[in-house]
C-alpha cells in the first residue's frame, strides 16, 4: 500500500511539490493556522500551569496524610470545617485567568474570522456532496473535485476565499496545516479563508460525520506559485481531450450509463450526480482520496467502486472485460 | 411528622422457602427504592459492558490503518450505539440508581415520595433501552435485516431525515430515547419531590448530605434539560412521518436548529453525567480522610452555579457552523465560566484531605484517581472553549480524548468510588480489597494509554469517526497504544465483575457501617430492611452518625 | 442503633413540630416546570421560523383568531376554581355543575380547534408538510391541544367516577392538582395564541 502510493506519488503532475500528509495543526503553514497555533501555544502553557500547581497540591495531599503503618486509626484529625479567605482565594486567581483567556480568545476570533474577504485574489466554491467535493471557480469557469489548487501566498496577500456549500447532509472542510474547520451546511452558505505560505501538497478530511463513507472523504489542496498556478487554471478550462485513439472507449462511456452522472466539457456526457471527468488524469487520487490515481486503481475502481468504497454513491456498473478495458483507455486519455 | 401516606404494611419479603419464580416476582413488582437502585445500577452496568465491547470491537478495527474487522456501517453503528449507550443507558441509570439507593437512606426516609411512579421509570427506562437495542432486528422494518442507528449519538440534522436515512433505525434511536427519557423525567422529579418532602426531622435543606444536595441539583438539571431534547426528537419523527419540514433542509428547514436545540440539552447532559460523580466523591472523601468536607457552603454553591451556567454554554458545540463572531466570543466565554465552579469543587474536595487521615482503600483510590484524571479533562475542557484553537480540535480525536477523559475516566471512576464504598451496604459483605487495587490500578494504565494519545491524533489532524484511515498520516502509533489500553481496561472491568460477584455471595460479612461513617446509611443494617429504619431518625447536623459516636463533640456545636 | 438518634427531649419536640412541604405539591410544580420548558422549545422553533416559508400559504393569509375558544378555555379556569370552590366546602351538586361546565368549554375549545384545522386542510390546503409555518403551526397547536385533551380526560374520569358514586370529597388534593395542570394548559394558551396569532400573522 505504503510503496504503491509512493510510486503513484511519483507518477503524479505535481509530484515535485513537498507533500505534507502528517496534518499536524502545530506546524500550521497559513494565516489562520498559525493564529490558532499561537493561542493554542498560550492555552496550553496556562493551562499547563494550573495542572502542575493543582495536580501537585493533590499528589502531595495524598502522600502527606496518608496514613502511615503505626499510626494511631482510632484518634480522629482536627475536625476544621472550612475557611473563607481561602475560598476567596481559589475563587478570584481562576476568575483572573479566565478573564485573560476570554481576552485572547475574542481578539483572536475576531482577527480570524473577521478578516475582510474583499482582499481575496481567487474566490471558490466548495460545495460537499455524500463522500466528494465539487471544487467551483467561479471567476475561472472551472470545475473540478476533491483536489483544491490555490495560489501560494509567500507574504499572506494571495488569500483564497472559499464558500462553503452542501447539497445533501452536513461536512466540514478541515486542511489542519491551513486552518481551523469550517462546516458545510446544507441550506446555509458560509465562507471560510486560506493562504499557504509554502508550495505543497496539503492533506485533509471531512471533518463532520456524513453518512457511511465518511472517512473515505478526503481532501488535498495543492498550493502552487501563481504562475502555475493559472496555467493550471488555463488547462482545467479547455473541453477534455478528444483522443481519436480512445475512439472506441469515448463510444462505450457514451452509451454507458456513465453519462448520467458524470460530465465531461465536450461530449454530451453532462451528469452532475457524481464528479467531473474533463481532467480526471489531472488529479492525484479518486473516490475522494481513497486510492492514487492510476491505471490498476482507476480499472479497480470503473470495475467496482463498491468493493473500493463501500456504499459509496457510484454503483458498480458490471461492465464486460472489453467494454472496460476501453472505458479505461479512454478515460486515461482526459488529461 | 413528614406526610408519609401511604400504608408502611407491606407483605413480609425474603422468606426461606420462596422459589425463583417468588424472587423474581418479587423483583418485577417491587416498589421498593432500594430494589429499584440497584435494578438501576445492575442494568447500567450491563450496558457498559455492552457498549464496553463495542468499543473493543471498534479499537481493533482502528489498531493498525487500513483495518478489516468490521463493514464501514457496521463500524458508523458500533460507535452510535457505543455513544448512545454510554450516555442513556450507563449514565442516565446510575444517576437515577445511585439517588434512588441513597437519597431516602440519607434523608432518613422510608422510601421515594412516588413509589409506584419510581417503579414505572424504571421499567419504562429499560424499555426505552430494549427498544433502542431492537433496532438490530427489527431497524429495516419488517423485510429487512436489522440496522441499529448510524447517525452518531448527537444524529445530527439533515442525515437523520428520511432520504439520508432509511428504514426505521434513526426512528428506533429517538423513540428509545424519548421512553427511556419518560423514565428519567419520572425519576428526577421523584428525587425533588423526596428531598423536600421526606427529609426526617431536624434534616434541613443546610444538612442534607453532599450527596445529596447534588443529586438534588442534578434532577433540577435534567427537568430543564430533557425537554428540549424530547422536542427536538418528536419534531425529528414528525418530520419522518409525517412529512413536516423542521430539519429538511431541502424544504428550507434548518440543520443548525437540531444542533442547537440538540445541544441545549447535549451539554447540561454532560453536567447531568458527572455529578454522580462528585455526589459520591464528597462523601466518601471526608470519609476516608476522617474529616467533614472542606467548605461546605462553597461546594453546594458552586454545584448550583454549575447548574446554571451550563444552561448557557451550548454552542460551544458548533464553532465550526460558521456563527458570528459574536456568538462565538459569547460562548467561548461563558464555557470558560463553568471552570471556576469546577475549580472550586477540586480544590475543596483537596483541601479535605489536608491534616486528615488519608486512608487509601479502593473507594478513595478512584477518588484520587478522579481527581487527577478529571482535572486533566476539565483542562483539556478550557483548550476546547477557546474557539480558535477548537477550529482545529473540533471533530478531531482530540475531543474524543477530551470527553473520555470527563466520562471514561471521571464519571466512571467516581461510579466505581462510590460503587465500592456502599458494596456493604447494599449487600451486607465485603468486597476484596486486593482485586479492588488490582482493578484501579489496571484501570488507571488502562485509561491513560487509551484516551492520552488520542489527543495526539487528534492535534495531528484525526478526524473521530472514521472506520479506517491511511497509513503514513502519523496516527498508527496513537491508534495503536489506545486500543492496547482498551484491551487492559477490559481485564480490569473484568476483575471488578468477578469481584462484585464472588464477593456477594462468599465475600465476609461486613457489619452495618464498616467506614465509621458519619451520613444516616450507616445507621441501619447491612442490607437495609424494606422499610429503611425501625423508627425515622432526628438529625440536628450534617454528620448525625458523627454527633452519635462523639457525644462531646457534636457538629451542631459549630453550626 | 436507629433507636439512639432521636431520644432526647429536644428531639421529641423538634419531631412533633417538624413539617417538610407536601410531596404531591412538589412534584406537580416540577411536573409542570418541565412541561413549560417543552412548550418553550416548540415556541422558540416556532419564532425562528417565522418568515420562513419559502412558499404559502402564510399565516395571515389564512388564520382567523378563535376569539370565542380562547375565552372558553380561560373562562374554564375560573369555572375549575368554581368547582373547588364547592368541593372545598362538600357542596357536591355545585361542584358537578361547575366540573361539568368546565368540561363543555374545554371540548367546546378543541372543537373548534378541530373545525379549524379542517378548514386549513381542505380549504387552505396548509398541512403539515406544505411549509414551514404548516409545520410549525400543528405541531405548537397540537401540543398544546395534545394537553388540553389529556386533561380533559381526567376531567371526565373525575365527573365520571364522582357519577358512579366514588366520593370525590376523599380527593381534594388530587383535584386540586388537575385544576392545577388545567391552569397551566391555559396559561400556555396565552403565549400560543400570542405567538401564533398575533405576532405571526403580522
Ligand atoms: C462528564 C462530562 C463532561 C464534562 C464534565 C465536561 C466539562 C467541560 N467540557 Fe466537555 N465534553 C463532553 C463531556 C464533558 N465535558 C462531551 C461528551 C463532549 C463531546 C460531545 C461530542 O461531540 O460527542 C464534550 C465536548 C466539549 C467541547 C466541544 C468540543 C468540540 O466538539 O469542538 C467543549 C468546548 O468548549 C468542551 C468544554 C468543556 C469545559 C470547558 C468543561 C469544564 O466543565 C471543565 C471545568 C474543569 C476545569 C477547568 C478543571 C478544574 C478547574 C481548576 C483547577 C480551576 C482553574 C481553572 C481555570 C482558571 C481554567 N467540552
Ligand atoms: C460514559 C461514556 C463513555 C464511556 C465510559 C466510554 C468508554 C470507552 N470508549 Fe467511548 N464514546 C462515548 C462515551 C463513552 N465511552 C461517546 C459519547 C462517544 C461518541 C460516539 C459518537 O461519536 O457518536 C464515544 C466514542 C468512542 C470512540 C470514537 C469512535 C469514533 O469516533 O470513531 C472510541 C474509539 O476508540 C471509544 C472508545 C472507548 C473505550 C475503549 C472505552 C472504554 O473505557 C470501555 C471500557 C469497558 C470495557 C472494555 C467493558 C468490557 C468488559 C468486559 C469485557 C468484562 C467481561 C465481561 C463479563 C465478565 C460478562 N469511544
Ligand atoms: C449513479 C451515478 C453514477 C454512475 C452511473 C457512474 N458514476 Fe462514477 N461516480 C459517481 C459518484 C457519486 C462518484 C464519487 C464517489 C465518491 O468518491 O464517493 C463517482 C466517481 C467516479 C470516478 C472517480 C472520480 C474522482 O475524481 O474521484 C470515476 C473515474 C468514475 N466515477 C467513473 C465512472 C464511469 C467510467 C462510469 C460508467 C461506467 C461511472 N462513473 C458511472 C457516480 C456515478
Ligand atoms: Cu463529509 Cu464527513
Ligand atoms: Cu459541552
Amino acid at each position: 500500500m505504503l510503496i504503491q502510493a509512493v510510486i503513484a506519488l511519483l507518477q503524479a503532475p505535481y509530484a515535485n511539490l513537498p507533500q505534507y500528509p502528517v496534518a499536524n495543526t502545530f506546524d500550521p503553514l497559513a494565516t489562520p493556522g498559525q493564529a490558532e497555533k499561537g493561542i493554542a501555544l498560550l492555552t496550553i502553557a496556562i493551562t499547563t500551569g494550573i495542572f502542575v500547581v493543582t495536580a501537585g497540591l493533590i499528589v502531595y495531599g495524598i502522600w502527606r496524610y496518608r496514613i502511615r503503618p503505626g499510626d494511631d486509626a482510632t484518634q480522629e484529625p482536627p475536625q476544621v470545617y472550612g475557611s473563607n479567605q481561602i475560598e476567596v482565594a481559589w475563587t478570584v486567581i481562576p476568575i483572573l485567568i479566565v478573564f485573560v483567556l476570554i481576552g485572547v480568545s475574542v481578539r483572536v476570533i475576531a482577527a480570524v474570522q473577521n478578516a475582510s474577504p474583499s482582499q481575496s485574489s481567487v474566490k471558490l466554491q466548495l460545495i460537499g456532496h455524500q463522500w466528494w467535493w465539487t471544487v467551483n471557480y467561479p471567476q475561472f469557469g472551472v470545475v473540478t473535485a476533491n483536489e483544491i489548487h490555490v495560489p501560494v501566498s509567500p507574504d499572506g496577500k494571495m488569500v483564497t476565499e472559499v464558500r462553503l456549500e452542501s447539497v445533501d447532509v452536513a461536512h466540514s472542510f478541515w486542511i489542519p496545516q491551513l486552518a481551523g474547520k469550517m462546516d458545510l451546511i446544507p441550506n446555509r452558505i458560509n465562507y471560510t479563508w486560506i493562504d499557504p505560505h509554502q508550495p505543497g501538497v496539503y492533506y485533509g478530511n471531512c471533518a463532520e460525520y456524513c453518512g457511511t463513507q465518511h472517512a473515505n472523504m478526503l481532501l488535498r489542496v495543492i498550493a502552487q506559485p501563481t504562475a502555475d498556478f493559472n496555467r493550471w487554471a488555463y488547462e482545467q478550462k479547455q473541453p477534455a481531450v478528444d483522443d481519436p485513439n480512445a475512439a472506441e472507449g469515448k463510444k462505450a462511456f457514451l452509451s454507458l450509463a456513465c453519462v448520467n452522472c458524470h460530465l465531461i466539457k465536450g461530449t454530451p456526457s453532462a451528469g452532475v450526480f457524481g464528479p467531473d471527468l474533463t481532467h480526471l488524469m489531472s488529479r492525484q487520487t479518486i473516490g475522494a482520496g481513497v486510492l492514487p490515481l492510476n491505471h490498476e486503481n482507476l480499472r479497480a475502481w470503473v470495475n467496482d467502486p463498491q468493493q473500493i468504497k463501500p456504499g459509496c454513491l457510484m454503483p458498480s456498473m458490471k461492465l464486460t472485460g472489453p467494454e472496460l478495458d476501453h472505458v479505461v483507455a479512454y478515460l486515461e486519455t482526459l488529461h | 411528622m413528614a406526610s408519609i401516606d401511604y400504608p408502611l404494611e407491606r407483605p413480609k419479603v425474603g422468606t426461606k422457602d420462596w422459589g425463583f419464580a417468588e424472587h423474581m416476582y418479587d423483583w418485577v413488582a417491587t416498589v421498593d427504592h432500594k430494589k429499584l437502585g440497584i435494578m438501576y445500577i445492575v442494568s447500567a452496568l450491563l450496558f457498559l459492558v455492552i457498549a464496553g465491547i463495542m468499543a473493543l470491537v471498534i479499537r481493533t478495527q482502528l489498531a493498525l490503518p487500513n483495518g478489516h474487522v468490521v463493514a464501514p456501517d457496521t463500524y458508523n453503528r458500533l460507535f452510535t450505539m457505543h455513544g448512545t449507550t454510554m450516555v442513556f443507558l450507563l449514565g442516565m441509570p446510575l444517576v437515577a440508581g445511585f439517588s434512588n439507593y441513597l437519597v431516602p437512606l440519607m434523608i432518613g426516609a422510608r422510601d421515594m415520595a412516588f413509589p409506584r411512579l419510581n417503579a414505572f421509570g424504571f421499567w419504562i427506562f429499560l424499555f426505552g433501552g430494549f427498544l433502542l437495542y431492537f433496532s438490530y432486528l427489527g431497524g429495516s422494518g419488517l423485510y429487512g435485516a436489522g440496522s441499529a442507528p448510524d447517525v452518531g449519538w448527537f444524529a445530527y440534522a439533515p442525515l437523520t431525515e428520511k432520504p439520508f436515512s432509511l428504514g426505521h433505525s434513526t426512528d428506533y434511536w429517538a423513540l428509545g430515547i424519548i421512553v427511556s427519557g419518560i423514565g428519567t423525567i419520572a425519576s428526577a422529579i421523584n428525587v425533588i419531590a423526596t428531598t423536600f418532602s421526606l427529609r426526617c426531622p431536624g434534616m434541613t435543606l443546610s444538612r442534607m448530605p453532599m450527596f445529596v444536595w447534588v443529586m438534588l441539583i442534578d434532577s433540577w438539571l435534567i427537568l430543564v434539560a430533557f425537554p428540549p431534547l424530547t422536542a427536538a426528537q418528536i419534531m425529528l419523527l414528525l418530520d419522518r412521518y409525517l412529512g413536516a419540514n423542521f430539519f429538511y433542509t431541502q424544504r428550507g428547514g434548518s440543520a443548525v436548529l437540531w444542533q442547537h436545540l440538540f445541544w441545549i440539552f447535549g451539554h447540561p447532559e454532560v453536567y447531568i453525567l458527572i455529578f454522580p460523580a462528585f455526589a459520591i466523591l464528597s462523601e466518601v472523601i471526608p470519609i476516608f480522610s476522617r474529616k467533614p468536607i472542606f467548605g461546605r457552603p462553597a461546594m453546594v454553591g458552586a454545584v448550583v452555579a454549575i447548574g446554571f451556567i451550563s444552561l448557557g454554554v451550548w454552542a460551544h458545540h458548533m464553532f465550526a457552523v460558521g456563527m458570528t463572531s459574536y456568538a462565538n466570543s459569547f460562548f467561548a466565554a461563558s464555557t470558560m465560566l463553568v471552570g471556576i465552579p469546577t475549580g472550586i469543587k477540586i480544590f475543596n474536595w483537596t483541601a479535605t484531605m489536608y491534616g486528615g487521615k488519608v486512608n487509601l482503600k479502593t473507594p478513595m483510590l478512584f477518588c484520587c484517581g478522579f481527581l487527577l484524571q478529571f482535572l486533566i479533562a476539565g483542562l483539556t475542557g478550557i483548550m476546547l472553549a477557546i474557539a480558535p484553537f477548537d477550529w482545529q480540535l473540533h471533530d478531531s480525536y482530540f475531543v474524543v480524548g477530551h470527553f473520555h477523559f470527563t466520562l471514561a475516566e471521571g464519571l466512571v471512576f467516581g461510579i466505581f468510588a462510590g460503587l465500592y464504598y456502599w458494596f456493604p451496604k447494599i449487600t451486607g459483605r465485603m468486597y476484596n480489597e486486593k482485586l479492588g487495587k488490582w482493578h484501579f490500578w489496571l484501570f488507571v494504565i488502562g485509561v491513560n494509554l487509551t484516551f492520552i494519545p488520542m489527543h495526539f491524533a487528534g492535534i495531528l489532524g484525526m478526524p473521530r469517526r472514521i472506520y479506517t484511515y491511511q497509513a503514513g498520516r502519523g496516527w498508527e502509533f496513537w491508534q495503536f497504544s489506545a486500543t492496547i489500553g482498551a484491551y487492559i481496561q477490559a481485564i480490569a472491568v473484568a476483575i471488578y465483575v468477578w469481584n462484585v460477584v464472588h464477593s456477594a455471595i462468599k465475600g465476609e460479612p461486613a457489619g452495618d457501617d464498616p467506614w465509621d461513617g458519619w451520613t444516616l446509611e450507616w445507621a441501619t443494617t447491612s442490607p437495609p430492611p424494606e422499610y429503611n429504619f425501625e423508627k425515622l431518625p432526628v438529625v440536628r447536623s450534617s454528620r448525625p452518625l458523627w454527633d452519635l459516636k462523639h457525644p462531646h463533640d457534636p457538629d451542631w456545636k459549630y453550626e | 442503633m436507629a433507636d439512639a438518634l432521636d431520644l432526647t427531649a429536644d428531639a421529641l419536640t423538634l419531631e412533633r413540630e417538624w413539617k417538610t412541604p407536601d410531596r404531591g405539591t412538589v412534584g406537580i410544580i416540577f411536573l409542570i416546570i418541565t412541561e413549560s420548558v417543552l412548550f418553550l422549545t416548540f415556541v422558540a422553533v416556532y419564532l425562528v421560523y417565522i418568515g420562513a416559508s419559502v412558499t404559502g400559504p402564510y399565516p395571515k393569509d389564512v388564520l382567523e383568531t378563535p376569539i370565542l375558544a380562547t375565552v372558553c378555555l380561560l373562562s374554564s379556569s375560573l369555572t375549575i376554581v368554581a368547582a373547588e370552590w364547592a368541593l372545598e366546602r362538600n357542596r357536591i351538586g355545585m361542584f358537578r355543575i361547575w366540573w361539568l361546565v368546565t368540561i363543555v368549554l374545554g371540548l367546546y375549545f378543541l372543537f373548534d380547534t378541530g373545525m379549524e384545522w379542517k378548514k386549513l386542510i381542505y380549504v387552505d390546503h396548509l398541512t403539515i408538510s406544505t411549509n414551514l409555518f404548516g409545520t410549525t403551526f400543528y405541531s405548537l397547536v397540537g401540543l398544546h391541544a395534545s394537553h388540553v385533551t389529556v386533561g380533559m380526560i381526567f376531567l371526565l374520569l373525575v365527573i365520571g367516577v364522582n357519577l358512579l358514586g366514588f366520593p370525590i370529597e376523599t380527593q381534594k388534593r388530587r383535584v386540586k392538582f388537575l385544576s392545577w395542570y388545567w391552569h397551566f394548559v391555559d396559561a400556555v394558551w396565552v403565549i400560543v395564541f400570542t405567538v401564533v396569532y398575533i405576532i405571526s400573522t403580522r
